[in-house]
């Protein structure tokens, strides 16, 4: 081969016999094959109009997406069919063409590279540390729109819930719950008053009561009065991923993470037991008002969910 | 050239054409504006290596044709927006009715239940976004096995690596979209996982999700990403892909007049088309039947993504599956001090792991010639994976560990399917995740240097040993002759005819061939 190629590489002009071994077809019986062929062709066909009929008469969708199915592999099959076995076996060849040029080309480049551009940059010194001043004030502004406008900053606000003293619990419809209300082992999420329906309610606040037993227990040492007639309230958000912690062993008193199976110890502040949270969740301090609906003693004494570089 | 540049009548360009008819009478035309026609004929005359393992690539390609097809599809009747809506009363599934969800749900469910063709077309959306990565992953695993990663395709390795990301990035945006329960938890874990990000987490958790997760704007914002930002990335990408394939030649298989000077195969033009088109519309089909006959992701069963609701046993998406893997078997290491916190059970398994991962893969053709015995030739001919047994036992072991990962992130599952505790099989996970790669290693380089010593023909038939004991003793395998009728025939290659000629004409065309001008390297055909 010549090495002057052009990129599209020129091929020479060839002339191969008809007869030669390589333009045969593959198939010993071309007859058979074309009727094979003719045969997925018409199965191709005759899908194509069910998928057509099918989706007139508004059937089931996996009637016409099975025939859509069966006749795009049908002419699949035929197009494979008549390539491999009626067109022309081969195998043929062609040159790979050394993509490399001469190294005179190289340096040509190259100088053409340096001496008119880097090498100009490089003699107007002054005028290069300008113009690289510019494209990087430009690339540190060009951000403020670009990534500043997409979000208010985090401030101390992942570190704060809506919980604050004296505020009832309700349910995810609103309803306050009364200390005689659930039995003992019973669970259910609770949001701070007027906030159940709202994103941060939902998202950030959201917290899981049980009952454990019928009087108040200690969970852990300073949290003496927390569990008013055996009422224990948690951060249903997990501390490894946020997932809310939503299933309750009652056997063992754990709460589950269904995500990454993290168990945490309801009778000893909520300790992870088992799996990658690596701290317990938070615990919200509980009261009881003069009605005898659970109330908030305190908000929580520390953020909730998964764990941040600001988290102290 | 010059000739061309003569202004022609219609008549002379049609005698010009000769006895091609009207598509000569084109070529003719399209030649004196464009000069299309040695560069068309080559590019027709464009050899492809025949080999099964050449699809996988292919496979990928003709998913992605999906995904946009089904994909323009799915965006004509869904609404990306939080806003809420109730389900009407009248709505087909009956669970549904009456609920507030989200319009994105809503829409959803619409096109589920409501738009004719609307179900299949989500689901073969899916389902093809699951083959795209997979066929991905195996076409990487191809061209990794063989070496055809080696110079000097290292930059379309790149691109490749990047479109896998690209795709694993993608995926997991659509998947969120719908505003689902399963989908909802998925954000939720990946808003954790950009807060676990030293430093900046918390800014990067507030500038995606505008504030507070979940706040209003995320599936807006993912919904942009998802079918406008990242699919024009891979297409272009897509687009660099075969353009480096084509210029660079597809590499081969060692085998009869097969060098590292020239290709062997089908021609582009007819065999390879035929052939590939064949292809497109038997993957089209099978993601069509999937679409019809295997479901996938019901929301509706799900429902709407209330952020203190969960569900149980749910997995991500198959390719999420190792980060999973590891961020449940990962000890729980947080490190707190002087006012600051790192979360290493998240940072690790679900930052740094896969910023590894990507990395070696993304280096690794560098990191083959500095560490394992890589050269810095230029290579056409693809290796035999076991002639390679450094980089084979690497890409093995690579590959348990990420399947090892992939098998953890479903202990839950296999705590219940197995009758054992759930801390059995953590434990069991942890101890395989370190030893299932460090035994694969040696296994399999051993099990390469064994089968170096076994049949070395590229045959396609396999060929028995006869072990025969020497005088002294010794036994020694030797490969058996060829039984009657079990030889593999390949032809001699040979060119691509320009002209296709009976034989009584052949001396006359290699006359015409011969007076070619060759020595501008612009040949004149003298006709």
């Amino acid at each position: 081969m010549s090495e002057n190629v052009n990129d599209h590489g020129a091929a020479d002009i060839t002339t191969v016999s008809a007869d030669a071994p390589q333009m045969q077809p593959l198939a010993k019986n071309p007859k058979g094959v074309e009727k094979a062929i003719s045969a997925l062709l018409l199965i191709g066909i005759a899908a194509f109009v069910g998928f057509g009929v099918c989706y007139w008469q508004n059937a089931a969708y996996w009637t016409y997406g099975a025939l859509l199915g069966l006749g795009l592999l049908a002419m699949g099959a035929a197009f494979i069919a008549w390539g491999k076995y009626l067109l022309p076996r081969g195998p043929f060849v062609e040159e790979r063409h050394v993509l490399a040029s001469t190294e005179t080309e190289r340096s040509a480049f190259a100088a053409a590279l340096m001496e008119r551009g880097a090498g100009e940059i490089k003699r107007r010194k002054v005028l290069g540390t300008l113009l690289g001043g510019s494209l990087g004030v430009f690339s540190i502004v060009a951000l403020f729109p670009l990534v500043r406008s997409l979000g208010p900053l985090p401030g101390d606000k992942l570190a704060v819930t809506d919980w604050k003293k004296g505020q009832r619990l309700v349910d995810i419809n609103g309803n306050p719950v009364n200390i005689t209300d659930m039995a003992v082992g019973g669970v259910l999420t609770v949001y701070p008053h007027g906030l159940e329906n709202t994103d941060d309610g939902q998202a950030i606040d959201q917290t899981i009561l049980i009952r454990v037993q019928n009087e108040p227990f200690t969970t852990m040492k300073g949290r003496e009065s927390w569990t008013p007639s055996g009422y224990v309230a948690y951060s249903k958000l997990c501390t490894h991923l946020g997932c809310p912690v939503g299933l309750y062993e009652q056997q063992l008193e754990l709460l589950v993470c269904p995500c990454h199976q993290s168990m945490f110890n309801v009778r000893n502040g909520a300790l992870p037991q088992f799996g990658p949270a690596p701290r317990p969740l938070p615990q919200l301090p509980l009261a009881v008002d003069s009605e005898g609906f659970l109330i908030a003693a305190g908000g929580y004494n520390q953020p909730v969910g998964p764990g941040y570089w600001e988290r102290p | 050239m010059t000739a061309v540049l003569k202004p022609r009548t219609k008549r002379q360009a049609k005698e010009a054409a000769g006895p091609y008819g009207k598509v000569g009478d084109a070529v003719a035309e399209l030649d004196e504006r464009l000069g299309i026609a040695k560069g068309g004929r080559t590019f027709l005359d464009k050899i492809f290596p025949d080999h099964w393992s050449f699809m996988l690539g292919e496979i990928a390609l003709y998913s992605f044709v999906i995904l946009l097809i089904t994909g323009i599809f799915l965006t004509l009747y869904f609404v990306p927006s939080q806003g809420l809506v109730k389900v009407p009363m009248n709505f087909p599934y009956k669970p549904l009715r009456g609920d507030t969800v989200s319009q994105a749900f809503m829409s959803t469910i619409n096109m589920s239940f409501n738009v004719r063709c609307g179900l299949l077309m989500r689901q073969m959306h899916h389902w093809a976004c699951d083959i795209f990565v997979g066929s991905i992953v195996v076409h990487m695993a191809r061209v990794f096995f063989t070496g055809a990663f080696r110079k000097p395709r290292e930059t379309n390795w790149l691109v490749g690596t990047t479109l896998l990301i690209l795709a694993i990035a993608n995926g997991f945006l659509g998947y969120s979209l719908p505003d689902d329960l399963v989908s909802g938890t998925g954000i939720r874990i990946a808003d954790s996982i950009m807060l676990s990000v030293p430093v900046v987490g918390s800014y990067l958790s507030y500038f995606v999700f505008g504030g507070n997760f979940p706040g209003q704007v995320v599936i807006a914002r993912f919904f942009v990403i998802h079918v406008l930002l990242v699919p024009l990335i891979i297409l272009g990408l897509v687009g660099a892909h075969l353009a480096l394939l084509v210029r660079q030649k597809h590499t081969q298989f060692p085998g009869k007049g097969r060098t590292e000077r020239n290709v062997v195969g089908s021609p582009m033009f007819p065999v390879f088309i035929f052939k590939t088109q064949g292809f497109l519309f038997m993957t089209f089909g099978v993601t069509a039947l999937l679409g019809a006959f295997a479901q996938i992701n019901p929301i509706w069963q799900f429902g709407q993504y209330i952020p203190s609701n969960i569900s149980y046993a749910v997995q991500p998406d198959w390719y999420m599956g190792f980060l999973d893997g590891l961020l449940r078997i990962f000890p729980a290491w947080q490190w707190n001090a002087w006012g600051h916190t790192i979360p290493f059970e998240v940072t690790f398994p679900a930052v740094i792991f896969p910023g590894i991962v990507f990395n070696i893969a993304m280096a690794w053709p560098i990191l083959e010639r500095k560490f394992f015995g890589g050269d810095n030739e230029i290579h056409h001919l693809l290796d035999r994976p076991r002639d390679v047994p450094k980089r084979t036992a690497f890409g093995v072991a690579f590959f348990a560990l990420l399947a090892t990962l992939f098998v953890a992130s479903s202990t839950d599952v296999l705590a219940n399917y197995f009758h054992v505790s759930l801390n059995t099989v953590l434990w069991t996970m942890r101890v395989l995740t370190i030893v299932i790669p460090l035994v694969a290693y040696p296994v399999t380089y051993k099990i390469c240097l064994e089968l170096q010593g076994g049949g070395t023909a590229m045959g396609k038939r396999k060929r028995p040993n006869d072990v025969v004991r020497t005088a002294e003793g010794e036994y020694v395998a030797t490969q058996a002759p060829v039984r009657p009728g079990d030889a593999h025939h390949e032809l001699d290659a040979t060119p691509v005819p320009t002209f296709i000629a009976a034989a009584a004409v052949l001396s006359e065309g290699e006359a015409m061939a011969e007076t070619s001008d060759e020595s501008n390297g612009a040949r004149v055909v003298d006709r």
